[in-house]
């Protein structure tokens, strides 16, 4: 242990500790900028300098590991006046055009700037001098270098979590700047849109792109049905953003919310999560017997699951020579808006040209899964708008609801009902745990020999799991699978994603099934999910997700009463010829750079 | 544009494919090219299995390392205060008036290339130039212009250091 003194207070400490931690101990404040839990150290901004007595420089906290003896003092003149002077030095690079910016009062240099900052400036401002670039290329969100204080969180987000790099730090001095390659637009190169980047930029410089406005005038236009689809992890999120703790479940005031907003139908998409798992179940099954049974050699084992288009991108680039590998199955947005349009339309006897269908996303990516060319099944553009769960807040704000007070609701029918196999598709793991419920039950007729429906190794922050389910006692038309051991593993983050594909193009994979989420701790982990970000906070959501499914009466997709009915009426079976129009998709082969 | 065919290859295999490869790659790559062209970096970024805006960032952090079209000599003029004071700018002008090119430009036979540098370490001897990597110090105009015809005529010029021209 290591024994300094902050503040004259003392504290001991491990060794390799930084100030900073040291500091947080003792409930000692010290503000940071590029600092970022989930990232690695860089020292970059300067912003957490405190004085050590004896040393002849200020030191940046965050990196300094702390020393036996040390004496730091977080808050002398000499500390304010140098912090004062890195802010405005930030400051007179960043376009503030605050009361106009999308993250006015969400933004961390705003906030330290009116700690530190106000009033006059001795510095000139750069924002005129530099020829900026707005990057609005990308469906899911704007890069706008103007407001960019090159703390790099992004570019180790990329990095780090997700090992894409589709941005790095290129030229030097005064022209440096957050770059793709050669600068291209960043639809044009190797970006995911999972928005992991947007999450962690401290300024407006990396935002969603918001349809807000699209939607209020959809809600406004007497013509129009609008319908509203919310995904599992909002849920378990959105009341972060109005005011609840990380982890508190606002299900029914959600879609109290939604209604009050003035949507026409409030629907499930843990209903098209349910029929994900019928489809992708049947699809795993059938490929299973095909390969196993019929020696079918041109379909491969291990099967992807689809449902992450963060991931679907990210396998298209970088991977490509896999794609018969991904199941087919359009992920639960997709496939809701496939139904709205047809399904829902003409049970509600609607004009499907008058739906409009929005859905509320974790998620930046399902911007542009949205707007992919093939999403088209229904005749019309299958979803409209995507907003993210923090776009949603907005929403509730501007209408000026308060969110506490409302009483709690139940979903709209006809593709509201869910089950707890669809709710846990938001946390990694949770499509896997689904889909053996159901296939394990498929093939033998029982249910699955876990404790209380709980598949509790693929669910956990581990960034690769694996489980192996032994098949026993099946039915007859399963007999092939008797006594067979279903490998499954399970990635979330696209850098532990890499991990098992780099596996399984070297040939050393055993698995039979991987699920993989493009974001950490899968969807609750999204890119658009509610800023700040941490293992802490993604924990917490996961236990409400979890909490989520304990409290549902029905747990396994094909117990889904909607999902029996769609078949009865509308899909035929699973894998159907209608399900195939519908509900499967396929996939482009994209540049690896 | 050139194509660059097997390089890529031969320098990875003779540097190694880990990240702290990619200097000496991309300086094996502009030593035979002169500059990086797009798919130069691309192929380093597949090569190495790194990202090509990671390539690109380090490529665009150093000034020898070139991502625009460069011709066979490139002429880097130091900009840096000794080289400014002691007549920087009638080099250029020279050179300009020349070449018919501007500072950034290259002639559209790519032979020549006029680019700026940061120090260059011959501010004792200042106005000095590099022609790739060969240094020509306490230049007039009229020095300049004799260096610079002998490249045109492909004759042999002494460098600062007594080097004869490269290539």
């Amino acid at each position: 242990m290591i024994k300094l003194t902050i503040n004259d207070q003392s504290i001991s400490v491990p060794a390799g500790t930084t100030v900073l931690a040291a500091a947080k101990k003792l409930n000692i404040n010290i503000p940071t900028l590029c600092n970022h839990p989930d990232l690695c150290v860089a020292g970059i901004c300067r912003v957490c300098v405190v004085e050590q007595t004896g040393a002849r420089t200020l030191i940046a906290s965050c990196a300094m590991p702390v020393s036996e003896g040390m004496d730091i003092h977080t808050n002398t003149l000499k500390v304010r006046n140098a912090r004062r002077h890195i802010v405005e030095l930030l400051l007179s690079e960043h376009r503030s055009d605050c009361t106009k910016c999308y993250k006015n009062q969400k933004c961390e240099l705003q906030a330290l700037a009116n700690e530190y900052a106000f009033g006059d400036t001795v510095f000139l401002s750069l924002v005129e001098d530099h020829k900026y670039n707005i990057d609005r290329s990308s469906p899911s969100f704007i890069k706008d270098d103007s407001k960019c204080i090159h703390c790099q969180r992004c570019v180790r987000t990329c990095a780090e979590l997700q090992s894409v790099s589709a941005i790095a730090v290129a030229n030097k001095g005064a022209h440096q700047k957050i770059s793709s390659f050669l600068d291209r637009p960043m639809s044009h190169v190797v970006c995911t849109n999972c928005g992991q980047c947007v999450n962690r930029c401290p300024t407006g410089a990396l935002v969603e792109k918001t349809y807000i406005d699209q939607v209020w005038d959809a809600i406004y236009d007497p013509e129009k049905h609008v319908v509203v689809q919310t995904a599992p992890a909002v849920r378990v999120a959105l009341g972060e953003d109005l005011g609840y703790d990380p982890g508190e479940r606002v299900t029914g005031k959600m879609v109290t919310a939604l209604r009050q907003l003035g949507f026409d139908s409030v629907l499930d998409t843990d209903f098209t999560a349910d029929l994900t798992i019928m489809e992708e179940g049947t699809e795993l099954l059938t490929r299973l017997k095909k390969i196993l049974v019929d020696g079918n050699k041109e379909l491969a084992l291990p099967m992807f699951t689809s449902c992450s288009p963060g991931w679907i991108k990210f396998i298209e680039h970088k991977y490509p020579e896999f794609l018969s590998n991904l199941s087919t199955c359009k992920s639960p947005q997709q496939m809701f808006g496939a139904l709205a349009k047809t399904y829902y339309a003409q049970k509600r006897k609607i004009d499907p040209a008058k739906i409009v269908s929005v859905s509320i996303m974790p998620c930046t990516a399902k911007k542009y899964e949205a707007d992919r060319p093939e999403m088209r099944a229904s005749g019309f553009k299958d979803i409209d708008y995507v907003l993210t769960t923090r776009e949603l807040a907005v929403m509730i704000k501007q209408a000026g609801l308060d969110f506490r007070s409302l009483e709690s609701s139940n979903y709209d029918s006809i593709m509201g009902d869910s089950t707890g196999a669809g709710v846990i598709f938001g946390a990694t793991g949770g499509v896997m745990e689904a889909a053996l419920r159901t296939a394990y039950e498929i093939v033998t007729g029982r249910e699955i020999p876990f404790k209380n429906l709980n598949i509790t190794p693929v669910r956990g922050m581990d960034g690769v799991k694996e489980a192996t389910v032994k098949i026993e006692g099946c039915t007859d038309d399963w007999k092939f699978l008797e006594g067979a051991e279903l490998k499954v593993a399970i990635a979330h983050g696209l850098v532990n994603a890499n991990k098992l594909m780099k596996e399984v193009r070297a040939g050393k994979s055993p698995y039979h099934f991987i699920e993989i989420m493009a974001c950490p701790g899968g969807c609750i982990g999204g890119g658009g999910q509610p800023i700040p970000t941490s293992m802490e906070i993604r924990k917490n959501r996961m236990k409400a997700i979890y909490a989520e499914d304990e409290h549902m009466v029905l747990r396994k997709s094909h117990e889904n009463p909607d999902v029996i009915a769609i078949y009865k009426e509308f899909l035929g079976k699973p894998n159907s010829h209608v399900s195939h129009e519908l509900l499967h998709t396929h996939y482009t082969e994209r540049d690896s750079y | 544009m050139y194509q660059v065919g097997n390089l890529v290859k031969e320098l990875s295999d003779k540097h190694g494919r880990a990240r702290e490869s990619l200097m000496p790659i991309l300086q094996g790559i502009v030593e035979k090219h002169n500059y990086l062209t797009d798919e130069a970096m691309v192929e380093v970024a597949r090569e190495l299995d790194i990202s090509a805006a990671e390539v690109y960032g380090t490529a665009s952090f150093y000034t020898f390392l070139d991502t625009s079209v460069r011709g066979k000599y490139v002429i880097r003029v130091c900009k840096t205060i000794t080289c400014s004071m002691k007549g920087k700018a009638e080099i250029i002008q020279t050179l300009e008036d020349m070449l018919k090119i501007k500072v950034g430009e290259t002639t559209s036979d790519k032979m020549f290339s006029i680019v700026e540098t940061n120090c260059i370490g011959w501010c004792h001897k200042a106005p000095a130039i590099l022609i790739n990597e060969i240094p020509y110090t306490e230049l007039t105009p009229e020095k300049v212009v004799e260096v610079i015809k002998g490249y045109m005529q492909k004759k042999i010029i002494t460098g600062t250091h007594g080097e004869k021209r490269a290539k």
